[in-house]
């Protein structure tokens, strides 16, 4: 019998020591300055112009799914008059929570602060607000459960350090994350409807659409760029854009909703 | 209560934890506890009950059958290691106990560790290892095992097919067992969504792992049933009037259809959590079915007994009944056959053992 707990004892202890270093959350821990070239210089604001346009869908736009939420009755007397997914909010024909931003074209020609201000995604009513939204590298993005239940908050981002943190009461919490990446998806594993994605860039040129499908890029420098709108089921579309001096430029995105498409 | 009930009693709680942990993987809720072994900072055993919601319920409820397992194999070991004259059966018992507490590190680890499938899948593989420990434990403390032992006991011809075949069969079970869940563990639950063919194909026209890793389990699935079958035809063909190899035979056929038509069912249903909890919870069925299966074989086969002719064994004859029931009540005998070589056996030709 001791010989057994001579070699179950080290072991143990060994997979309870590693298991109590492993669980660092994964606030990505350092802010990253974008690699800039030596000649970089910020955009002369002055000769700036703009990208803005619309995302519109086209064919019959899925209903989105019903959420059940009866698993928490918190969640459930916070909606008393249904739920239901986000994943296709259309207007006037537009399309909203389509992340558009200048995916190629800005090199490393430009110096961009990082903003210190804060960007927030609430958790109200058992639902992310907003369900897309848009981070810069280094920026904090602030988590906060309005809720009266429980919440974890977790990130499932390739290029970044996955997280996955508590939240048991009305609380913020703040995460940063050190490499772009489009898309990051948050989930809540408590409540499984709960969905979000944040897109994480080096610089500023990035939307989400709004009412009627519309976005607006603001302060462009002039160039030649490739221009790409996400949509969570719909997938992505590109465009390249030619942009002049104080030039403002409009463009639309088209994306055909699949008959097949669900939720 | 006797040893053997109180193991069966573990072995029963380790088949619900079993189901709990299915539950916990099918809803998708490993991560809403994201601390451990606290569940959102308060003791696992203090957590308020109006808090179990949503995917925590899950979790949570996992958590605590786990301890409560953990708790009744301490007590089992320690039973053991107090009762049981056969050192290696003592052995057995503190074997749980170390399964046990891994098992509980490797659950604590995959949380911490965000799941990660090499973690996860370990996670799963030593749930049923665990679970055939307790199930040997149970059936070694049986009447019936130690009865098998005695000098009374009737005496059997081995079948070296036979044995071989039960313990290829529960190799493969679970093997397959752990294809099944690596294919839980790396998101290819679906990854053919279409059965019984793959995309219309027998071979699927396109390959990705997760194709891969799925495709594998639904070969592993005809290999094991061809197994199965061969197995139980073998006990039927050549054992039929043995009751403790045909009565786990025909639970294993039955045990075997099931888990067919629900691994059918996992796919048809895009993977309805409780369809596919009772998919994994009916392969730990399987596998354990087997597995006795392949005890009984051993045990009941005979063993070869030193200053014996290979015919000469120990053993169990079909006539006598049931394991449970052949062994006389009183016998507690001193270990098995392979611990007391020097036992009194008796020879019987090959004519007299079988029916």
């Amino acid at each position: 019998m001791f010989r057994i707990f001579r070699l179950i004892a080290p072991a143990a202890v060994a997979i309870a020591v590693v298991a109590c270093s492993g669980s660092n959350q994964s606030k990505s821990p350092q802010p990253a300055s974008p690699a800039a070239a030596p000649d970089a210089r910020k955009v002369d604001e002055g000769t700036a112009g703009s990208i803005s346009g619309k995302v519109v869908v086209e064919g019959t736009v899925p209903q989105n799914a019903p959420i059940q939420m009866s698993s928490d009755p918190a969640c459930e007397a916070e909606n008393k008059g249904g739920a239901a997914q986000e994943t296709y909010v259309a207007s006037d024909g537009g399309l909203q929570n389509v992340f558009v931003y200048i995916k190629d074209g800005l090199g490393n020609k430009y110096l961009f602060d990082t903003p210190t201000d804060p960007v927030k995604i609430d958790q109200k009513g058992c639902h992310y607000v907003p369900h897309v939204l848009g981070v810069r590298v280094g920026q904090p993005l602030q988590v906060v459960n309005a809720d009266s239940t429980m919440h974890n908050v977790h990130g499932l981002p390739k290029a970044n350090q996955e997280f996955n943190f508590s939240q048991p009461v009305p609380m913020t919490s703040t995460v940063t994350f050190t490499t772009k990446e489009v898309m990051i998806p948050f989930k809540c594993d408590v409540h499984s409807w709960m969905h979000s994605y944040i897109g994480v860039l080096d610089h500023p040129y990035f939307a989400v659409t709004a009412s009627g499908g519309k976005f607006d890029l603001r302060t462009v420098p002039a160039g030649t760029y490739t221009v790409e709108a996400w949509h969570e089921k719909l997938g992505t579309q590109t465009q390249n854009v030619t942009l002049g001096e104080k030039e403002n430029k409009e463009i639309t995105f088209t994306f055909k909703a699949s008959p097949a498409a669900t939720q | 209560m006797t040893l053997h009930r109180y193991a069966k009693l573990v072995t029963v709680f380790t088949v619900l934890l079993i189901a709990a942990g299915g539950m916990v993987t099918s809803t998708g809720s490993g991560l809403s506890v994201p601390d451990w072994p606290t569940t959102y900072g308060w003791n696992m055993f203090t957590f308020p009950l109006s808090k179990w919601v949503g995917g925590i319920r899950y979790e949570h409820t996992h958590r605590l059958i786990a301890s409560t397992v953990g708790f009744l194999t301490i007590i089992l070991a320690v039973w053991t290691w107090r009762v049981e004259p056969r050192r290696w059966v003592r052995t057995l018992g503190f074997l749980c106990l170390g399964a046990v507490i891994l098992q509980g590190v490797l659950g604590g680890l995959t949380v911490l560790l965000l799941l990660p499938p090499p973690v996860s899948i370990g996670h799963a593989g030593l749930a049923q290892i665990f679970f055939c420990l307790t199930l040997t434990l149970a059936v070694v403390t049986s009447p019936g095992w130690r009865a098998a032992g005695s000098p009374e006991s009737p005496v059997v011809t081995p079948d070296e097919v036979l044995r071989r075949l039960a313990a290829f069969t529960t190799a493969a079970v679970y093997t397959q067992i752990i294809l099944g869940a690596t294919m839980r563990h790396t998101n290819a639950g679906m990854a053919i969504p279409t059965f019984p063919l793959a995309f219309g194909h027998l071979v699927p026209p396109v390959w990705t792992p997760q194709i891969a890793i799925h495709y594998a389990h639904r070969i592993g699935a005809i290999v094991v049933t061809l197994a199965i079958l061969a197995t139980a035809g073998r006990v039927f063909y050549l054992h039929g009037s043995r009751r403790e190899l045909v009565r786990p035979s025909v639970l294993l056929l039955a045990f075997l259809c099931s888990q067919v038509t629900l691994g059918a069912f996992v796919v048809l249903t895009a993977m309805a959590p409780v369809v596919n909890t009772a998919h994994v919870v009916n392969g730990a069925l399987v596998l354990g079915t087997a597995l006795v299966l392949a005890l009984r074989v051993y045990r009941f086969s005979g063993s070869q007994v030193p200053g014996f002719s290979g015919s000469q064994v120990l053993g169990f004859s079909g006539s006598a009944g049931s394991a449970g029931s052949a062994g006389s009540p009183g016998s507690t005998g001193s270990g098995d056959s392979a611990d007391s070589p020097g036992s009194p056996v008796r020879g019987f030709n090959q004519a007299q053992a079988r029916p």
